[in-house]
């Protein structure tokens, strides 16, 4: 990250679409500012890491962490859907979905 | 446009992604059971649903059944690979996000042989195979069609929340021509006969073990760069895979020689009418966002596992028919006839309860396909390999000709028993009785004396004329070898 890393009001426009959550132009002008903040903070990490420190995508170095195929507890249906705002037989109800399959 | 048309004025280009779900015990990321039915959202953990505070552990199974079908494919199977958020907004992902690989797939570049049905050979170049999870199912609700469009609302079903999936991505297949919807089709077959062989999976098409995205473009010549391509998502039968390329071609054409540009999109395929239509636009909601996933930790398959897998493979489909093609002596026609009909494994069965396999396949392509055809089902629904096996021994033994024996296997067929119980049932064993051949051989001798003058007088082909009334008295069930030695002695003699 570098000083071209200012975020847009633009961009979060796009990923507020994408994420499905409605803003207004006040609210995009004010993340897009908030966001540039935060990763300008982020990218002076950068700025003390030498080449000597290679890039992770995990903080503590562990790998193959695996469980056998059994099968464990399950949830139940009413379970599952207790905490549901809707549901119909069984299953979760959520709103049309428009635009895109 | 026709498809015809279209393939002689444009090179096609297909790309096709495969989407396996495998048969491990449990899901991928959670202890849930992965079975098909069950009651709806019975089949789930908070992983499953993706609640707060939840965590996903990796199913071992999972990562085996994913090497095994990369070293099937001929991949690398990567030293260090590991898991991504692939992020889209969709009631089917609990967690908004499903679990899949991006950058590091555990396999990559491998390849598969295609062979179409008149033998005709491709190699499919494999890109990768990667794993992830499927998603849950949606159920449109006020529609009238079903589909997404007017409907109401969606009912979701997490069930299928996170069964292991592998999807198998190729390279650009070229060169296919006219061929590519037969290629495409062939392909996928070729892929689930693979993954049946290797145990990795049911993958029955018919519940969506195994679902294929069918991407074609076109361009005016092999020369020229790729075209813009479409990607037709969920085709989920061999005819269907055949027939949607086929469409997507031909339409494709049209929309170029019209001087317009095809849009990159997905289509979907609709079985009724064998058209596709379009879906959303690629740009836009293609933008997944792909990041490592921080609560899976980097999975490095050991060399000495993915050793072990490697030795514990099975025969592949394509090794076996070479195998059994030179076992048996049969030329390539006759095994691509057998694998067609869908006859290989009846016969390889039938050979190891004893036929001789010219004999198993001699029944299954004849008698048995006809009969089973008059009543339009398969040769294998009709009798069992080891009922095969048994009728061709009992021709071994002389206990039948072929005239009987098709009318023991249509008593067999009609549900009558097994070949001895239906001959023996039925008074259909040859006679062996040599008095009862005899006596008949001397009842002809004495009721066609002309016949044995000539026969006496060196025309042999006359003792034909005696093997009519020897068949009609021992009601068919003379050796006809035996018969003609005892006419030829009792004549000469």
């Amino acid at each position: 990250m570098t000083e071209s890393s200012a975020i847009t009001p633009e961009q979060v426009a796009h990923l507020a679409s994408l994420s499905r959550i409605a803003m207004s132009e006040d609210e995009l002008a004010a993340l897009a500012g908030g966001l540039s903040t935060i990763l300008e903070n982020v990218a002076r990490v950068n700025e003390v890491v030498g080449d000597d420190v290679p890039a992770t995508s995990h903080p503590i170095a562990l790998s193959n962490v695996l469980r056998p195929d059994e099968v464990g507890a399950t949830l139940t249906s009413e379970q599952a859907l207790a905490a549901a705002p809707a549901a119909a037989d069984d299953k979760f109800l959520v709103p049309q979905i428009l635009g895109e399959e | 446009m026709k498809y015809e048309e279209a393939i002689t004025k444009y090179d096609p280009v297909i790309g096709i992604e495969v989407h396996v779900e495998l048969g491990t015990a449990t899901k991928m990321f959670d202890a849930a059971p992965n079975t098909f039915g069950g009651g709806p959202n019975s089949n789930i953990t908070p992983t499953s649903l993706g609640l707060p505070g939840s965590l996903p552990v990796v199913n071992a199974k999972g990562v085996e059944y994913a090497i095994r079908i990369g070293l099937a494919l001929g991949c690398e199977i990567a030293e260090s690979c590991r898991f991504a958020r692939k992020n889209y907004f969709y009631p089917d992902v609990p967690k908004d996000f499903q679990t899949s690989q991006s950058d590091e797939p555990i396999a990559s570049e491998g390849q598969v042989e295609v062979e179409l049905e008149d033998g005709t050979q491709f190699t499919i170049p494999v890109e990768r195979a990667h794993m992830e999870e499927d998603a849950g199912k949606n159920t449109h609700v006020g529609g009238a069609t079903g589909r997404i469009h007017g409907a109401d609302h969606s009912l979701v079903d997490y069930n299928r929340a996170g069964v292991p999936l592998v999807e198998i991505v190729t390279h650009p297949i070229t060169g296919t021509g006219e061929r590519a919807a037969e290629v495409a089709a062939a392909y996928v077959r070729t892929l689930r006969d693979i993954f049946r062989a290797l145990g990795v999976s049911e993958a029955r098409m018919e519940q969506g073990n195994v679902r294929a995205d069918v991407n074609v473009s076109l361009r005016e010549s092999p020369e020229a760069p790729l075209g813009t391509r479409t990607e037709t998502k969920n085709v989920n039968s061999f005819r269907s895979i055949e027939r949607a390329v086929r469409y997507e071609i031909a339409r494709q054409a049209t929309v170029l020689d019209a001087g317009e540009k095809v849009v990159q999109e997905t289509r979907h395929f609709h079985e009724d009418t064998g058209e596709t239509t379009s879906g959303r636009l690629k740009s836009d909601a293609d933008d997944y966002r792909y990041f490592p996933e921080p609560d899976l930790v980097p999975l490095v398959p050991s060399r000495d596992w993915v050793a072990e897998i490697k030795e514990s493979l099975p025969e592949l489909p394509a090794q076996k028919r070479r195998r059994l093609t030179a076992e048996w002596g049969f030329s390539d026609l006759e095994m691509r006839d057998i694998v067609n009909a869908g006859l290989l494994e009846a016969i390889e069965d039938t050979v190891t309860a004893g036929a001789p396999a010219a004999a198993a396949r001699k029944w299954w392509t004849g008698e048995v396909a006809r009969l089973a055809n008059q009543r339009e089902i398969h040769p294998t629904e009709l009798v069992t390999p080891a009922q095969v096996a048994d009728l061709t021994a009992l021709l071994a033994d002389g206990k039948l000709n072929d005239r009987l024996a098709k009318e023991v296997l249509a008593g067999v067929a009609d549900g009558e028993g097994d070949p001895a119980e239906v001959m023996a049932a039925r008074g259909l064993e040859i006679v062996e009785d040599t008095g009862a051949l005899e006596a008949a051989v001397d009842e002809a001798i004495a009721g066609n004396p002309d016949v044995v003058e000539k026969i006496r007088g060196g025309k042999m082909q006359a003792i034909g004329a005696l093997m009519g009334p020897i068949m009609k008295a021992t009601r068919g069930q003379a050796d006809a070898g035996k018969a003609k030695e005892l006419i030829l002695a009792k004549i000469n003699g």
